[in-house]
């Protein structure tokens, strides 16, 4: 707790002379509805940005949609997304732009409750999964998945869960020492994701060049032809995001630090692991299914939390924007750039590096390592 | 006395270091406790033993006959609140919603906000003055505010039982004052049974109806100010000459520190000490003598001592 005093400790002192003759037994009705009043507004403005979000999510998602080589007029879209379009328009709309659009949305929710869940409980917006070496697991895994197991489709998908689950268990028990210091994760986890890496780096040198070309396009991430990937996804999704939104109650007493949770009724350790497992469940699915799109994870909470404003620690909103970036970094990758079609991993990688490295300034000038 | 939370044998440690060494002792119920003590004496880590915030490497803390270690957290949060030293908010958040935290163990997986709680945020938040800054954000307070706002929190969770870590570290002497008075109060008004780990021993004897005096990680002495603030004690556990004297303003005791530059020759100073007046200048002189019992009459000007306020600080 700093020591600073902005110009109101006047403030402080008149209310402070109010205080010796209230009781802390009861409180007046003028009390309560300033109580009310403040906290509906919190968690009416949550609400209003997550319904924003959804929109906007959905506007996305219908750009996608109608815009391309063959553009789709929406009234078509909708009649061939209500079964009664024609063939030509129900062959671009079921087989290439519904599935794909589909699976950004779900591996864009993925990634932005998993970011968004690391942050919050590390308490340091540098640990999301993508940065502290939870997707890097994923990415040694399929890499050796592919150069050396030969492995494509689910089985390559479940190497990458694996091995993000690995290198998350190696990460945690690192930083382990008597209890998990936020700080002392994000760095290890930084670490841990340079070795990791580097034994990436080791295997695509080894490999056979059409092998290598194949693994270096899982490793930037896209979603072209990944269609097969929505069932499995969807079906991890439907367990994991309700999971997440119900252990996201426990960040409430997270955020304020090991001693106050504990203080409040919670079991920290047991709250902390729930919460990163379903994390990296999510972050591993997600990878699995698209490969590791850079960033997402990263950038999502913290455009989050600048919209929801405050502390408040709801994921929901989170899990829209990871959406939502997905979309639209997806739409970029495939029309920015004329005939030229990029892996959506390219656009996010741009977008997010400058912001880790703006974040890296500010927290070291701030001198908080974020 | 009755003594909802009290320890036996109770050991505790960080790894291998071992910080409270067997210590079997107790929070009478209804009164305001002080636990006092120099630096690095346990005061904070058998607080932290307390409050469950930390496991007994040996021995056990029960809290109304039951041990700790058996009950569930969320049970223990209901009977027995803790405002941690130094406690961290997230960036942003409002004094409100900081306030509402404090009723976590009072919810569940579905039973959720209710009437109830905003009445004892609202209760909480007026108690400690902090209602005018509702919707401010933790960031943009000063030091004593964010002080009364951690205080609302703990308040909110309405425990029977409330144990503080150092609650006025970092204010000045007024807001400290404050913080202390406003425990008075719910201690009056509620029979809230306070633990407190205070650096101040003035303070302590003015606030604490008993006191724990620690030293090494083991209790030197127990029970009220008068008993436990004495010359001797405090020159055991400090290891520091000084004069106690009633305090003009309470009438418990009040330590007068002296230090190298300030020993006055007298009964006070044991024979043979080695300690010599440096400055024999400097020595404090009272305006009229000082005895220990005496009472403060009425109208009669009350010289305070000079120098630096005892405060270790």
């Amino acid at each position: 707790m700093s020591a600073t005093e902005p110009g109101a400790t006047g403030a402080g002192a008149t209310a402070s002379a109010t205080a010796a003759s209230a009781t802390t037994a009861s409180a007046t009705a003028a009390d309560v509805a300033v109580v009310v009043r403040v906290r509906r507004r919190g968690a009416g403005r949550v609400w209003v940005v997550s319904g924003g979000l959804g929109l906007a999510v959905l506007a996305a998602f219908l750009l996608t949609m109608v815009v391309g080589d063959h553009a789709i007029p929406l009234p078509d879209l909708i009649a061939s997304l209500t079964g009664h379009g024609s063939k030509g328009v129900d062959f671009i709309v079921h087989r290439l732009r519904l599935p794909r659009a589909v699976l950004a949305v779900l591996a864009g929710v993925a990634f932005g409750l998993s970011g968004a869940i690391f942050q919050r409980v590390v308490r340091n917006p540098l640990a999301s999964p993508d940065v502290i070496g939870v997707t890097s697991g994923a990415s040694v895994a399929a890499v050796l998945g592919i150069t050396v197991g030969g492995l494509s489709g689910l089985s390559l998908s479940a190497a990458a869960l694996g091995g993000s689950v690995l290198s998350t268990a190696a990460i945690y028990a690192l930083a382990w020492r008597r209890g998990i210091s936020g700080y002392r994760l994000a760095l290890i986890g930084v670490g841990v994701a340079a070795g990791l890496s580097g034994v990436v780096s080791y295997l695509m040198t080894r490999a056979d060049i059409r092998v290598a070309t194949e693994a270096l396009l899982w490793l930037t991430g896209s979603l072209n032809g990944r269609g097969h990937q929505v069932g499995p996804l969807g079906l991890a999704l439907v367990v994991l995001v309700p999971a997440a939104l119900a252990l996201g109650r426990t960040l409430y007493g997270l955020q304020l630090g090991d001693d106050t949770a504990r203080g409040l009724g919670l079991n920290v350790e047991r709250g902390r692991i729930a919460l990163l497992l379903t994390g990296v469940a999510l972050v591993g699915a997600a990878t699995a299914a698209v490969g590791p799109v850079a960033f997402v994870a990263f950038v999502s909470g913290p455009i989050a939390l600048r919209l929801t404003g405050g502390g408040r620690p709801d994921l929901l909103p989170a899990g829209l924007v990871g959406a939502l970036v997905v979309l639209l970094s997806d739409f970029a990758a495939q029309h920015a750039l004329g005939g030229t079609q990029l892996p959506v991993g390219v656009v996010t990688g741009v977008v997010g590096a400058p912001y880790l490295l703006w974040l890296l300034v500010v927290s070291n000038r701030t001198g908080r390592g974020g | 006395m009755e003594v909802p939370l009290r320890t036996e044998a109770l050991e505790l440690g960080y790894g291998d270091r071992q910080v409270v060494k067997g210590l079997t002792t107790g929070i009478p119920r209804g009164r305001i406790t002080m636990i006092v003590g120099p630096n690095a004496c346990g005061k904070s880590t058998l607080l932290r033993g307390l409050a469950r915030l930390l496991s007994p490497s040996a021995g056990a803390v029960y809290l109304d006959g039951r041990s700790l270690g058996d009950t569930p957290s969320r049970q223990v949060a209901l009977r027995l609140g803790i405002l941690p030293q130094g406690p961290t908010a997230p960036e942003g958040i409002t004094v409100t919603d900081l306030v509402g935290r404090g009723r976590y163990p009072h919810q569940g997986w579905f039973r959720r906000w209710t009437p109830a709680d905003d009445a004892a945020v609202a209760a909480a938040m007026s108690a400690t003055g902090v209602l005018d800054l509702a919707e401010r954000s933790i960031d943009e307070l000063s030091g004593g505010q964010r002080q009364r706002v951690w205080l609302a929190t703990a308040l909110a969770q309405r425990t029977p039982i409330l144990l503080l870590d150092e609650p006025t570290t970092y204010l000045d002497v007024s807001h400290q004052v404050e913080v202390l008075d406003l425990m008075a109060d719910l201690n009056t008004a509620e029979g809230t049974t306070v633990a407190i780990v205070l650096h101040d021993l003035n303070l302590a004897c003015r606030y604490g109806q008993h006191l724990i005096a620690m030293k090494d990680g083991r209790i030197v002495a127990e029970g009220e100010p008068a008993e436990v603030v004495t010359e001797e004690i405090v020159r055991e556990i400090f290891g520091m000459e000084c004069r106690v004297i009633d305090d003009p303003v309470s009438g418990t005791p009040l330590v007068v520190p002296m230090g190298r530059h300030h020993v006055q020759p007298g009964p006070h100073v044991q024979p043979g000490h080695p300690v010599q007046p440096v400055h024999p200048v400097h020595s404090v002189q009272p305006s009229h003598p000082v005895h220990p019992g005496h009472s403060v009459q009425p109208g009669h000007p009350v010289q305070p001592p000079e120098g630096e306020p005892v405060d270790e600080r």
